[in-house]
């Protein structure tokens, strides 16, 4: 395959079966490999269609400085964006996310503003609403509300998936910003009656949790519940042990968040071989492994690499 | 016969820093009416008007109880509840 450009070659990931963890021939678990995009993570495509969208809306003038509130890896695609269109990027990242998601970003050349790990993304999402309000030039995307988060979602990721796997009955992805599912899960809503969409959502240490009260959780803007049919909280333990069992069974080396993802899917599976029902079910693969190693996710007993994740953002 | 509640580090000026506490009830509902005689005020923090308050998750056996039935999702001994406050990912 022939691209004019590493952007050009975004989307249209491989989507692999999962011969070995699917529980039968009726009930298949198939896994789309968004770690196969430029730098290799499904973030990258709404990194693309946000830059595009403010291109398109005349706010990003040469030279222009992007702002961003990440744990990692929509602001490694943002980086690579903005580095090829000639824009600059600061990303806000919450201290306790891996070193190489850091090394990444500014190999990148994004400048890095590091939050408090207390409080997590919420609060690098306060002080990037606080840099933004302080430096008026500076345009924020903001993933959490972007419209064209979703809609990347909804044009490519939502399509590619039913092109390939025209039976599928299952949609499951990680609940972050809400994109993915929203995006893709409106538009096979939309296209296959029936259909159900299952978020996977990471269950951190207490310190992630640290807010001074509940009216300061945060929902993203783009969350909408009706487009969900249901929602599992995954703690890192079962997020580990299946992110091993993945690489081990299937051969697919993935980031510990599709773990958790991939724990959803196989809760999914059980009930569907319960209640007799065939099932197609599809997952996402977020990234690769090789930005978790230095966690030490994938060596020693479970039990250590849960320890060594407690109150990291390890999703 | 009892439900495991999980409260999270906010909550628990409500449960004498209780981590976990036991409680009973046949729907979500009534279990956490169960723990406000207990606990009181706690209650108050997860419901408004009829409903999980919106930066409220609650949990049971790992599922988001928005999707089981909110407040009347059939509950029973053996299960475990847990709450948390909505966080950002991505």
């Amino acid at each position: 395959m022939r691209f004019d450009s590493l952007l050009d070659s975004l989307g249209g990931t491989p989507l692999v079966g999962l011969p070995t963890l699917s529980p039968s021939s009726d009930v298949r678990l198939w896994a789309k490999l968004e770690d196969r995009n430029p730098t290799g993570s499904l973030k990258d495509r709404a990194a693309l269609f946000m830059v595009e969208a403010a291109e398109k809306d005349g706010l990003l003038q040469p030279g222009a400085t992007l702002l961003e509130p990440t744990s990692g890896n929509t602001g490694i695609s943002l980086a690579m964006v903005a580095s090829q269109r000639g824009y600059r990027l600061v990303c806000v990242m919450p201290q306790n996310t891996s070193i190489e998601r850091r090394q990444l970003l500014q190999m990148w050349g994004a400048r890095i503003i590091t939050s408090p790990a207390e409080g997590g993304s919420n609060e690098a999402v306060r002080v990037a609403k606080r840099l933004a309000a302080e430096h008026p030039d500076w345009v924020m995307l903001y993933q959490y509300g972007n419209p064209a988060n979703a809609r990347a979602h909804y044009a490519t990721t939502g399509p590619e998936l039913l092109a390939d796997l025209p039976s599928i009955t299952h949609f499951v992805a990680g609940l972050g910003t809400s994109g993915t599912l929203v995006g893709a899960g409106r538009f096979l809503r939309e296209q296959v009656p029936g259909i159900e969409v299952v978020a996977a959502e990471p269950r951190y240490g207490e310190l992630v949790y640290g807010l001074r009260n509940v009216d300061e959780g945060f929902v993203p803007e783009l969350y909408d519940a009706s487009v969900l049919t249901s929602r599992f909280s995954v703690g890192p333990r079962d997020a580990l042990r299946r992110t091993r069992e993945l690489v081990e069974s299937e051969g697919i080396f993935a980031g510990i968040s599709t773990g958790a993802i991939l724990h959803a899917a196989l809760a999914v599976a059980t009930r569907a071989m319960r209640t007799g029902r065939r099932a197609d079910i599809a997952f996402v693969v977020c990234d690769g492994g090789w930005k978790y190693l230095s966690t030490g996710a994938y060596s020693g007993t479970l039990e250590e690499a849960a320890d060594a994740l407690h109150d990291q953002l390890w999703a | 016969m009892s439900i495991e509640v999980q409260i999270p580090t906010i909550l628990r000026g409500h449960t004498e820093g209780q981590k976990t506490v036991p409680g009973s009830g046949g729907t979500l509902g009534e279990l956490l009416a169960d723990l406000e005689g207990r606990h009181p005020g706690l209650r108050d923090r997860l419901v408004e008007g009829g409903g999980l308050r919106r930066f409220v998750n609650v949990y049971l056996n790992d599922e988001d109880v928005r999707f089981l039935g909110g407040l009347e999702t059939p509950v029973a001994e053996g299960d475990t509840v847990t709450v948390l406050p909505a966080v950002a990912g991505g």
